[in-house]
């Protein structure tokens, strides 16, 4: 009964990538930045001065859809501790989130508890959240996602890794005892949700976050201490897992008396003790000679470190029961020999002819302007303030760019350099397109990255799909991946790890495919991180790049004209990494006040937001900018809403025009000169080729401002 | 140089930027564990941001049990510069050093976002290098900030000057009176819910915060509170 459950727990979809292996091993994973690829706890990446930044992104979308504040703030939880096992101190967090319409209750429930359940754990465990993205469509509903990212630095040499080794050598549970909560969650994480998934949520773990920081400190004390050899989480399939996992990276067995584990309850039983997924719990391996000074250190800490077993040199995995054998398996067979699948695929028959569809065009569109007003109310649009103000975005005094930008900069304290941190994924192009669209998902997490002056070094990923058991499904997750790795070797940032959740299904059918992209970039000089909002009057508005008619899967089309169809925008690699390298570079040479990248909504949601941003206490700036000269072909609705790749608005001063000029011909990007910024406070006003747009830039601020906390109704 | 003790609890997560500032601004801090009863000859005492157990009884409540807690009251009594500083200030209330108390935000959730604040004392160990009346923005982010006090007792902080921060325009949390921080009669214990160590470096975007740290050395300066680098000038510390 135990070695079956121990099969069942580690051979799940979520510990054991089965259907997912041969396609993760096409990734590049490799480079002279990279210090640690997949198959550990977290990705490591090197940085200057003998740092390092270890950062992975995980899934906690099952726990949430049935219990979202304990579901989002234990997904939290989980990828703090993946980052600190890593001796890395955990110094930012990105959230990417996706729920159904906020028109619907249940959506603002879940929207509402997922937020303050990841809030309430991480500003008590004190780290800040400087980015992350919210997404609202209707293939989420029934089936949100939640995704956590965490972000940690440390010396190179301190890196850890979690493998056990040493005969002899002393296993240690340390933190919180083990109960009956979460037992087969790694299982519930990979099947469907139903009707009956609201009898799961005595599968949800239970959050603790006060243990959870104490853990963490004193972790990366016995880390730095030299008396353990190896740490890890007992996350999904708990100890089971963490022990197993840790046995077979270090080529050992290992020999556990089940009962010695500290319990909450009496009579737990070895199968459930092996399984529990209770939260805040870590399995130390400490040298043979130093498992006193490891419990005084944990002492210290009020956590209690128990020896449970010792690594052996037979290869077995072997629980005991004081001196009964509970389970014996050779450790390779658990997590070795799991099956791999290869799927059928074959891309679903609905969708080419989506691809090919247009809008309907019987009813008369709106003027640009109300297009413009109607898309900034729009939730996944609109600013995100209502979200991140949840989050202690300050803690640790760090944050150079806070979130609401581009993406997030912090700085590392006693050096000049900083780290860009971002996600993106915009999955409107992926289930149209999975091959552009993951492509696209790698370009505009870079292009955001770049937009504040940092080279992109690397990414982790979070693959959010259906069940790979249906083989439209399959199709989309295999070309998302291909287009993922071909943007990945074009920006020199491999994957470094990441999380596949598969099995994302509600009886409303499977989510939209959202490959999301972590990624950190390297800024050389904290101090001049680009901001994404306009910041003088009379500074020059300049926008990169190109656009064209390219308005399959945006904004426009799903909010103003209700259809989500069309070919989606295309990527071109070669002028993605031209534009991220003249936008690096002009950054370096001090030339741009600001960098906003332009996306969803194209080049007019990136021009009012460019206006509008900026500290929300401020009043926003005035903008005065002609377009009839831009891209000639173009519709009026196309030069403001087409989602082209590729593109950027910045702000630059008269006197550095001609240099940043220069310099963008170099890197053969074009720049058209747009218009002039002007005073905070006063008019917004976009001349086009046959209409114009002009409001006063507190109008533009009150709806972008205004939508999600409207619906929330504050 | 002033020697600084920053006491750590279990849950305190504001205690390196906490050091970082008052080191940046020239003293000599250390931290001092809460289980330790000795304040090791410290000039001042600061509690610093965080959750102390969790704040999961109330925020504060337990902390002020803590071993260390008859050393500051002391320290305190004798005349000695406390200062709390968000969950710091929860505590010093818990422990009846400051008057009133915090409680829970007006609209129930945690609010993370930079404030208009205007200093209203200046003859305090931690205000003295500000101006009287000068406005400044530094950022809060707690759930339990909400100033509250009896009738008698608001009275008289506002008779007596004790109000030393305000809040101006927005009031991000519903404190009566639009309070951020206060101190004690004596003037030498003080509280405050923004987070002035947050904010004390261009790179962060501001340094409103810095003087909260360099009035505590503002005695061994040659100029009274404006130019920073006066006084300042340290290199970060990790």
């Amino acid at each position: 009964m135990s070695e079956l459950g121990i099969f069942s727990a580690l051979w799940s979809e979520h510990c054991s990538y089965k259907h997912s292996r041969p396609i993760l091993k096409t990734f590049p994973t490799t480079g002279p930045q990279v210090v640690q690829g997949p198959g550990e706890n977290a990705g490591v990446l090197r940085l200057p001065d003998g740092w390092a930044v270890a950062f992975k992104i995980e899934s906690h979308n099952h726990p949430s859809a049935v219990e979202p504040y304990q579901g989002a703030a234990t997904g939290a939880g989980g990828i703090l501790r993946d980052v600190f096992t890593m001796g890395a101190r955990p110094v930012a967090m990105l959230n990417s989130l996706r729920f159904g319409s906020l028109d619907e209750a249940r959506n603002r429930y879940l929207f509402a508890g997922v937020v303050k359940g990841i809030g309430d754990y991480g500003n008590c465990v004190g780290v800040p959240v400087l980015g992350g993205e919210v997404d609202f469509a209707p293939g989420y509903t029934g089936n949100p996602l939640v995704n956590a990212m965490c972000v940690g630095l440390l010396k190179e040499k301190d890196l850890i890794r979690a493998a056990a080794h040493g005969v002899g050598n002393v296993l240690i549970t340390m933190g919180s005892s083990t109960g009956r909560d979460g037992i087969h969650g790694a299982s519930f994480a990979s099947e469907e949700l139903t009707a009956k998934s609201e009898a799961r949520r005595p599968q949800v773990q239970v959050g603790d976050p006060f243990t959870e920081k104490l853990l963490l400190e004193a972790s990366l004390e016995l880390i730095h201490s030299g008396h353990i050899v190896a740490i890890q989480d007992m996350g999904a399939a708990g100890l089971t897992s963490s022990s197993a996992e840790m046995a077979a990276r270090g080529g050992v067995g290992v020999e556990i008396d089940l009962s010695l584990v500290p319990t909450r309850e009496a009579g737990m039983t070895p199968y459930e003790i092996l399984l529990s997924e209770s939260q805040e719990r870590m399995l130390v391996v400490a040298k043979a000679d130093r498992v006193k000074e490891v419990q005084a250190i944990a002492d210290k800490w009020d956590l209690t470190a128990m020896p449970i077993g010792r690594v052996t040199d037979d290869g077995m995995y072997r629980c005991m029961w004081k001196d009964q054998v509970v389970v014996e398996i050779p450790g390779r067979q658990l997590v070795e020999d799991c099956p791999v699948y290869y799927p059928e695929a074959r891309e679903g028959e609905s969708v080419a002819a989506l691809r090919s569809a247009l809008p309907a065009s019987h009813f008369p569109l709106p003027a640009p302007g109300e297009a413009l007003l109607r898309l900034l109310d729009d939730p996944s649009v609109a600013s995100k303030r209502w979200v991140y103000e949840q989050y202690d975005s300050s803690v640790q005094a760090r944050a150079v760019i806070h979130p609401g930008g581009d993406a997030g900069v912090l700085r590392v304290q006693g050096t000049d350099f900083g780290i860009a941190v971002t996600t993106d994924c915009n999955s409107r192009y992926l289930a149209l397109d999975p091959y552009e669209g993951g492509k696209g998902a790698v370009a505009e997490a870079a292009r955001n990255i770049a937009c504040t002056g940092a080279r992109p070094l690397g990414i982790t990923d979070c693959l959010n799909f259906g069940s790979p058991e249906r083989p439209e499904v399959f199709f989309q997750f295999r070309e998302a991946c291909r287009g993922i790795s071909d943007a990945c070797k074009a920006f020199d940032t491999p994957v470094t790890g990441g999380n596949v959740s598969f099995y994302n299904e509600s009886p409303t059918g499977a989510v939209d495919p959202t490959p999301v992209i972590g990624m950190v970039g390297l800024l050389e000089e904290a101090d001049h991180a680009v901001p994404s909002h306009a910041r003088s009057a009379g500074d020059v508005v300049l926008v990169a790049g190109d656009t064209k008619s390219e308005m399959g899967g945006s904004a426009y089309w799903e909010v103003i004209q209700g259809f989500r169809g069309g070919i989606p925008p295309r990527v071109d690699l070669v002028a993605a990494r031209n534009l991220v390298d003249f936008l690096v570079n002009a950054a370096r040479g001090r030339m741009l006040k600001s960098a906003h990248d332009a996306s969803a909504g194209g080049i007019g949601i990136a021009l009012a937001e460019m206006a509008i941003g900026g500290p929300y206490q401020q009043a926003g700036m005035g903008l005065t900018i002609d377009l009839s000269n831009y891209a000639p072909s173009l519709s009026d609705a196309d030069l403001l809403f087409s989602e082209s790749h590729n593109r950027a608005v910045l702000t630059v001063s008269p006197d550095r025009v001609a240099a940043v000029t220069k310099l963008a011909a170099e890197h053969g990007v074009s720049l058209y000169p747009a218009g002039t910024i002007g005073a905070p406070g006063t008019l917004v006003s976009i001349k086009l080729r046959d209409g114009a747009v002009s409001y006063p830039v507190g109008q533009l601020r009150e709806v972008y401002f205004g939508s999600i906390p409207r619906r929330m109704g504050d | 140089m002033r020697r600084v003790a920053v006491v750590v609890f279990p849950g305190t997560n504001s205690e390196v930027e906490t050091v970082d500032a008052a080191r940046d601004a020239g003293s000599d801090p250390y931290y001092v564990w809460h289980k330790d009863t000795d304040l090791k000859r410290a000039d001042v005492v600061i509690l610093p941001g965080g959750f102390s157990y969790g704040d999961y009884l109330r925020s504060g409540a337990i902390a002020r049990f803590s071993p260390i807690m008859d050393a500051v009251a002391t320290h305190a009594r004798a005349g000695g510069p406390v200062l709390g500083l968000c969950n710091g200030f929860q505590i010093l209330c818990e422990a009846g050093l400051l008057p009133g108390g915090l409680v829970r935000n007006d609209r129930l959730r945690y609010v993370s976002r930079p404030v208009r604040l205007r200093v209203e004392a200046v003859d305090t160990p931690f205000t003295n290098a500000y101006r009287k009346g000068e406005e400044i923005t530094i950022p809060i982010a707690h759930g339990d900030g909400r100033y509250v006090a009896d009738a008698p007792t608001l009275a008289a902080l506002e008779a007596e000057g004790q109000v030393v921060w305000r809040y101006v325009g927005e009031n991000p949390n519903g404190s009566t009176n639009g309070i951020a921080g206060v101190c004690n009669a004596a003037r030498n214990v003080v509280g405050v819910m923004p987070h002035p160590e947050r904010l004390n470096a261009p790179v962060l975007g501001g340094q409103d915060g810095a003087r909260v740290f360099f009035s505590l050395e503002a005695r061994d300066a040659t100029q009274h509170a404006g130019d920073l680098r006066a006084v300042g000038g340290h290199h970060r510390g990790m």
